[in-house]
């Protein structure tokens, strides 16, 4: 315990050094927020498993590593590699982030349409000051239990990516954010802090990723905040490839205005342990979400899911469908909450977890919670967990495939609703092409044992 | 193009083929028929090799080969294909995926070149006319939410993109309509051809009022107890299998299916 008691103070004590140096050049009501941040980090630390929210996912390793907060230093970029990450074809708008900080050199902006604003929050505090005092940190709160990792985010918040959409604009191309890490002899600790402002009747698709260079170890604790103005319609995907000794605990938090439309698309791929926080408030009546998520461990990685739907409005829909395929002695937790406050009538909830277990040493944990105060809604839900369907293996091999191309079709088969629901064509191939190699990688050690 | 000699055959040590003897020669069509639970499914999860079903004796020479070595892919491959009594569900794989990867792991295993995407729609499409089917169904995932008629009549689809050497229809008729059984039985007919073989596993006569088979087997506790040609599913139909029982001087009673 005096171990983590020093790490946590080690935080501590760098921000008060980050106070002194001007916390970053913070807007005046920032500065206040994130010293309420600190101070609810230095009260609940890093949560526990003794919270119900993280029963199943120990941060333990996390809490005990003395991380080198990220101030956006790298030893070497290997070019090859960032390649491989980067798509092979050019994209019109894509930001990049290696170790939390935006890299200029990597990032390509094409001309957007007018007011439109891509840019690095550490830019955008400069720039953008209005809109920042407004919205940043204003909606992933400090205060919950458990919220430790969005307090640290908040008090230390510097860089990631500002998108603000005025009324009525329409970005055709997605915007591509990519958070690279790569290796440093200290382990980094890197906090990107995104925030994502639609106003009334815009639209965009953000592809949110996460990618790993290296084998090191090191920590993403990035929090993501997204403003949907009236009508707004905006798709957000969040691919998660962090390297295979690194811990990514990511938080998006959503608010809805009227008759918005938000749709998540959340693949997690990477990373020794994962937590995807996913919070939705329909702040507006009318609204429709739509979660989608896809989790693929393997080995000993631990992927969680906490979806959190508020509907504190009439007349909203939301609609989650979350699957697994977990290979190895994977372990995978979905816990998906929804609350209905008690005005919110009419309202329209779906929730669906299934999961595929390849191995006998593979574990879910599944839980639907369901809050509902109001009594005039439909809200159902249904968690699934199995294995292949020994009968349609059967039934494929005897149209002349193997039991290993049978296993594989069946298993991309019950993937393929999650990818297919993400817009974006060359993210779909590129996905399919990555599933595939993880399913292959898969057989190949069943053989081989 | 088969031979079955003496197949004994069961599942969890109780066994159900009890002796099946059968030689099904290129061009001709077989009918088995038999009451319930006598061992028509049984026999056609046999010969297309599902590994819940022991054989315990006996022999199936297949084009010269030991079928019963063959694992059930080798055997599609070579040429055996088992429309199933239960198609089963492919959920996110779509009916022309599905049926692309077989036929061109089928061609590749024969020799031949794989079909390109626009070679196979083509074959795809004309094979959709023969069974009725619409072109909607090749981008649905196999079998999901189908109909027991559209599941059956996916079934033809198959055989007929797959052009097997010996096709098994394993009750293709329950459960169809009038409509849909015509279909059926028109894309059976269409695919029959002097070099390839069918046996048909029914319960009832009215299948083979639009398939004439060659040969009318009457299977019976496991064994084929009586075999003659397409009047004898008449004479089935008219007097039931009670006949049968009292003829071959059954004592046990009928199983269950």
């Amino acid at each position: 315990m005096t171990e983590v008691a020093t790490v946590k103070d080690t935080y501590l004590a760098a921000f008060e050094a980050f106070e002194r140096g001007g916390a970053g050049g913070s807007p005046g009501g920032l500065l206040g927020l994130r010293r309420e941040a600190i101070a609810r980090f230095a009260e609940q630390g890093f949560p526990t498993v003794r919270l119900e929210d993280w029963k199943y996912t120990s941060v333990a390793p996390i809490a005990a590593t003395a991380f080198r907060l990220a101030d956006g230093a790298f030893d070497s970029l290997p070019a090859e590699a960032i390649e491989a990450l980067v798509v092979r074809e050019p994209v019109a708008h894509r930001l990049v982030f290696v170790n939390g900080r935006y890299s200029a050199k990597l990032s390509s902006l094409a001309p957007l349409p007018a007011g439109a604003r891509v840019a690095s929050l550490a830019e955008a505090l400069i720039t953008d000051a209005a809109v920042l005092e407004r919205h940043l940190a204003r909606y992933a709160g400090s205060e919950g239990i458990g919220y430790g990792f969005t307090a640290l985010n908040t008090a230390f918040a510097q860089d990631g990516a500002f998108v603000h959409l005025p009324s009525g604009v329409r970005v055709t191309e997605p915007i591509h954010l990519l958070f690279l890490a790569t290796s440093l002899t200290t382990p980094v600790l890197a906090q990107p802090r995104n925030l994502i402002v639609a106003d009334r009747g815009s639209e965009a698709t953000i592809i949110e990723r996460y990618a790993g260079l290296g084998d090191d170890p090191y920590c993403t604790n990035a929090v993501t905040e997204i403003v949907l103005g009236e009508g707004a319609a905006l798709e957000h995907d969040k691919i998660e490839q962090e390297g295979e000794l690194a811990f990514h605990v990511g938080t998006t938090q959503v608010v809805q205005a009227r008759d918005s439309t938000f749709t998540s698309g959340s693949i997690a791929f990477g990373g020794r342990l994962t937590r995807n926080n996913l919070r939705v408030r329909f702040a507006g009546a009318g609204g429709t979400c739509a979660l989608n998520g896809l989790y693929v461990p393997h080995g000993g990685q631990h992927v969680d899911n906490h979806t959190l739907i508020e509907h504190a409005q009439p007349r909203c829909t939301s609609r989650q469908l979350y699957k697994g395929v977990l290979d190895g002695g994977a372990h995978a937790v979905f816990n998906g909450r929804v609350i209905v406050r008690q005005d919110a009538q009419h309202t329209d909830a779906h929730q669906t977890n299934k999961n595929l277990l390849l191995s006998e040493g593979a574990e879910v944990d599944t839980k639907p919670q369901l809050e509902i105060f109001a009594d005039d809604v439909r809200c159902t839900h249904g968690a699934a967990v199995g294995q292949l369907d020994e009968d349609a293996v059967f039934y494929i091999r005897s149209r002349g495939l193997d039991t290993q191309a049978a296993r594989m079709l069946l298993t991309s088969g019950f993937m393929s609703d999650v990818i297919n629901r993400i817009t974006v064509a060359s993210i779909r191939e590129e996905l399919d092409g990555l599933l595939l190699a993880r399913l292959r990688a898969g057989q190949a050690a069943r053989e081989t044992r | 193009m088969l031979s079955i000699r003496n197949l004994h055959a069961g599942v969890e040590g109780h066994e159900i083929l009890r002796g099946i003897d059968l030689e099904v020669k290129a061009g001709e069509v077989h009918a088995v028929m038999g009451p319930n639970g006598s061992g028509k499914s049984t026999l056609a999860q046999v010969l297309a090799g599902h590994s819940a079903y022991a054989v315990t004796a006996g022999e199936v020479r297949y084009d010269g080969q030991n079928l019963l070595e063959l694992s059930p892919e080798d055997r599609a491959r070579a040429g055996v294909f088992l429309a199933f009594q239960y198609p089963v569900e492919i959920p996110g794989v779509s009916t022309a995926q599905f049926l692309k990867a077989a036929v061109n792991e089928i061609r590749t295993r024969q020799g031949q070149e794989e079909l390109d995407a626009i070679e196979f729609l083509a074959i795809l499409r004309e094979k959709l006319a023969l069974v009725e089917m619409d072109q909607s169904f090749i981008s649905r995932a196999v079998n999901e939410g189908f109909s027991g008629g559209e599941k059956k009549r996916n079934e033809i689809l198959q055989l007929a993109v797959l052009k097997p050497k010996l096709a098994i229809l394993d009750e293709t008729d329950s459960g169809l309509d009038i409509d849909a059984l015509r279909i059926v039985a028109h894309g059976v007919n269409a695919l029959r051809t002097p070099d390839n073989a069918m046996i048909l596993v029914t319960h009832y006569q009215r299948l083979l009022n639009y398939i004439t088979p060659d040969y009318v087997h009457v299977l019976f506790n496991g064994r084929i107890v009586k075999s003659g040609g397409k009047e004898l599913a008449l004479e089935l139909e008219a007097k039931g299998y009670d006949w049968i029982r009292d003829e071959v001087g059954a004592v046990e009673p009928l199983g269950a299916a």
